[in-house]
């Protein structure tokens, strides 16, 4: 039987329909195409995806069993590893992790793993009505703080063993960025929503608007009797450009601007959390985020969108899939340009004219790439007298955030790293005796995925202390 | 949910609401706030801790009806419930080595400054409170200032209660007679924070503000309250929920702070319009049909 070169493509919404909506994007591999992409599987003998996988899913058993049409086994087998499967079908830069790896991948496209796992996650949501069963409980209690993806995937795992878990979340609804950052046309909030019921099936406890370092302390949660502690608090205040106009209404960060949309539903008529809408925009930056705000820019009704970013397209560290819908859908990329002021209105002859204060255009600059900086990217340079002005009106900053202080600042002991990420060891723990961390708070913005992995490894660690102590 | 135990309404537009959040209750300090949600369709809004009952389980807080949110707050009755409140957040009002305070407060910026005013008077400071409203009819927390101060003066707008006039005059005619404050606290709408700034100024003396920026999440997560501050000829970038809310009211720059929280303006008007006339819709419709409620 002759292999088939190419990946089966995933099914999407038209472009120039999906511009115009929240619903997802990608619709997701009908059994059929789930079928044909499984016989793609070579079931090699060293397994490379599995190490590629950041949670290490079993991976070609989880596709032999696709293949014999036992989607439900398939789904048992990716639980065992991962607390998310419908989330990470969706979410994980598969490029770079299990499919970069695949033995497929070598002389063809690799197999399509990021699709196949989401059309398990998805025929198992609608198909079993079986509640997870709880275990039977150890007796030990953890904490975890922050219901975002290493705090659900900590807690997740920890269940699994017996423990009795209590997730304290900052916000009123668990998912973390699953549900204030990634837009629902990427993750519906209602797929969040059914992982994190699941959790809840496990015997998790999940208590809403309790911020820890505030409401509760660290030291706190040890006196209610807590014997370990996994901090996911996840990222923390937006980073601005330090840039003239900054402070002009109409400049979002692209958190603050995500949040409106997807956490506080504005993108809704009927909900009360405004947002700009409209008009023109330009996102700067060129990470998944950026592209995040600026899909959801469009579909708010924006007539333009940029994408301001000051390297080239090679360096664009978005998803290659997600830079290409976009292009899709007719956002605007403003490659090797740097923002260099942002212009407001200001009418001198009105001073209640409503428009004063607010952003009428950005003024960027043209950049060229030099020699690879220390991390062999190469840098960007600005090419004098290269000014020009792009006429817009909302700009978001989308250029990464620092790690939360609230944690750091109340919790005596927790040593933190110049930037601010709480410092931990190869398992997770902290500075601090049973005090483990992960994700965002640890390493600064990075992936879904690579939270989960630290959710898992601290899962895992405080696992082996609890059950030597 | 989190359950309405009492209702005061102190003015026509001015509301006491105490709710029922025992961790909040039990670490809120003055100066401190909280964010709440109505209800599952709602805006979270920042709203000063106005005092605690941490054995009841209980947390004051006290707004002016100006948009949507506040309006929805408004018809809530003791034994609804809000969907969402959490806190405390931002730091505690600085109260150590304060010996001499003067507290000035501007409508219903004073239900931010009483509990500063209880709080200095507790720790046995000398307070000096001026209080200042649009009216007679907008005066709220009388007694409460009276209690907690050695010397209270109130203004309003038109003369029609206490002394005719702006509180800076007051403060600018103590503070030219030679008297000294540790520091002054300064809290209600931003162009009476700048003022009381300027007429400091020239006397040296410290001055506080209580920043209330447009916020979101309040836990240092979506930058949306930050303001500039002017640190030795630098422009610094702060976060009101996490570095504030009490800010060196000579390093903020209030201009900005004004123009960003008129932001949502039109669409907020938009939205309390047309929330109030559901509320009318739904109180007609109650008393056609014989004064039965309908939901």
């Amino acid at each position: 039987m002759a292999l088939e070169p190419k990946k089966n493509a995933m099914p999407t919404q038209d472009p120039a329909l999906r511009a115009h909506n929240f619903n997802e994007v990608a619709l997701g591999y009908t059994e059929e195409i789930a079928l044909s992409e499984a016989k793609r599987c070579l079931n090699c003998k060293n397994r490379p995806c599995v190490k590629g996988c950041p949670v290490n899913i079993d991976i070609p058993s989880f596709i032999m069993q696709v293949k014999n049409k036992d989607y439900e086994g398939a789904y048992q087998t990716i639980t065992k590893s991962s607390s998310l499967p419908a989330v990470c079908g969706r979410v994980c830069p598969q490029e770079n992790q299990c499919e970069g790896v695949c033995t497929m991948g070598i002389k063809f496209e690799s197999v399509g793993i990021g699709r196949l796992e989401r059309f398990v996650a998805d025929w198992h949501n609608s198909h079993s009505t079986a509640a997870a069963v709880p275990p039977a409980s150890n007796g030990h209690r953890v904490a975890v703080v922050g219901a975002g993806p290493s705090g659900l995937t900590c807690a997740g795992d920890l269940a699994k063993k017996g423990y009795k878990v209590t997730i304290y979340e900052a916000l009123h609804t668990a998912g973390g960025v699953l549900v204030y950052g990634i837009p629902e046309f990427r993750l519906p909030k209602a797929i969040v929503a059914k992982e994190v019921g699941t959790l809840k099936e496990l015997g998790v406890d999940i208590e809403t608007n309790v911020v820890i370092g505030k409401t509760l302390t660290i030291d706190e949660l040890f006196e209610m009797g807590y014997e370990a502690v996994f901090v996911g608090s996840g990222a923390g205040l937006p980073m601005f450009m330090g840039i003239p106009g900054e402070a002009l209404n109409g400049v979002y960060s692209a958190n603050e601007f995500l949040t409106r949309s997807n956490l506080m539903k504005a993108y809704r008529d009927k909900n009360d959390t405004p947002i700009m809408k409209g008009g023109r925009v330009a996102v700067v930056g060129g990470g998944n985020v950026a592209m995040d705000a600026a899909r959801t820019a469009l579909r708010l009704g924006a007539e333009k969108v940029y994408i301001v970013y000051r390297r080239s397209m090679a360096e664009l560290p978005a998803r290659r899939e997600e830079v290409e819908h976009a292009e899709e859908e007719g956002i605007d990329f403003r490659i090797l340009c740097n923002p260099v002021e942002i212009l407001g209105y200001n009418n001198p002859d009105d001073k209640r004219d409503p428009k004063n204060g607010f952003v009428r255009a950005i003024r960027c600059i043209k950049m060229e790439l030099g020699e690879p900086d220390e991390r062999g990217r190469r840098r960007p340079i600005p090419v004098p007298g290269s000014e020009f002005e792009l006429d817009v009106d909302t700009v978001v900053m989308s250029l990464g955030t620092s790690p939360n202080p609230l944690i750091k600042n109340t919790t005596p002991g927790l040593e933190v790293n110049k930037h601010g990420g709480i410092i931990v060891n190869e398992d997770g723990l902290s500075s601090r005796s049973a005090v483990y961390a992960g994700g965002d708070a640890v390493t600064g913005a990075a992936t879904v995925i690579s939270a989960m992995g630290a959710g898992k490894v601290a899962a895992a660690s405080i696992d082996e202390y609890l059950m030597k102590k | 949910m989190y359950r309405i135990v009492r209702k005061k309404v102190l003015n026509p537009t001015v509301i006491q609401l105490e709710i029922h959040a025992p961790l909040v209750a039990r670490k809120a300090l003055a100066g401190q706030f909280i964010i709440l949600r109505p209800d599952a369709d709602g805006e979270r809004i920042p709203l000063t801790v106005a005092g605690t009952d941490p054995e009841e389980g209980t947390v004051k807080i006290i707004f002016q009806v100006v948009g949507t949110t506040t309006e929805k707050l408004k018809h809530l009755e003791e034994g609804d419930s809000v969907a969402d409140f959490v806190g405390p957040l931002g730091r505690p009002t600085e109260t150590e080595g304060i010996k001499k305070v003067c507290i000035v407060g501007g409508g219903v910026g004073c239900a931010i400054s009483m509990p500063l005013a209880q709080a200095f008077h507790k720790l046995g400071a000398n307070v000096t409170s001026i209080i200042g409203f649009r009216n007679k009819d907008l005066v709220i927390l009388e007694k409460e200032f009276t209690e907690a101060s050695d010397r209270l003066i109130m203004m309003s707008d038109d003369g029609s209660y206490g002394r005719k006039g702006v509180v800076t005059e007051p403060l600018k005619e103590i503070l030219e007679a030679g008297e000294k404050f540790d520091t002054i606290i300064a809290i209600g709408p931003v162009i009476m924070m700048k003022f009381v700034v300027e007429t400091a100024r020239p006397f040296g003396v410290p001055v506080v503000v209580s920043m209330n920026p447009i916020m979101i999440d309040g836990t240092g997560m979506c930058g949306g309250c930050r303001l500039t501050l002017n640190q030795d000829g630098k422009r610094v970038t702060k976060f009101a929920c996490v570095d504030g809310p009490d800010f060196n009211g000579y390093e903020v720059d209030f201009d900005e702070a004004m123009a960003r929280g008129a932001m949502y303006r039109p669409f907020e008007r938009a939205s309390h319009e047309e929330t109030c006339n559901l509320f009318k819709a739904a109180e007609a419709a109650a008393s056609a049909n014989g004064g039965k409620e309908v939901k």
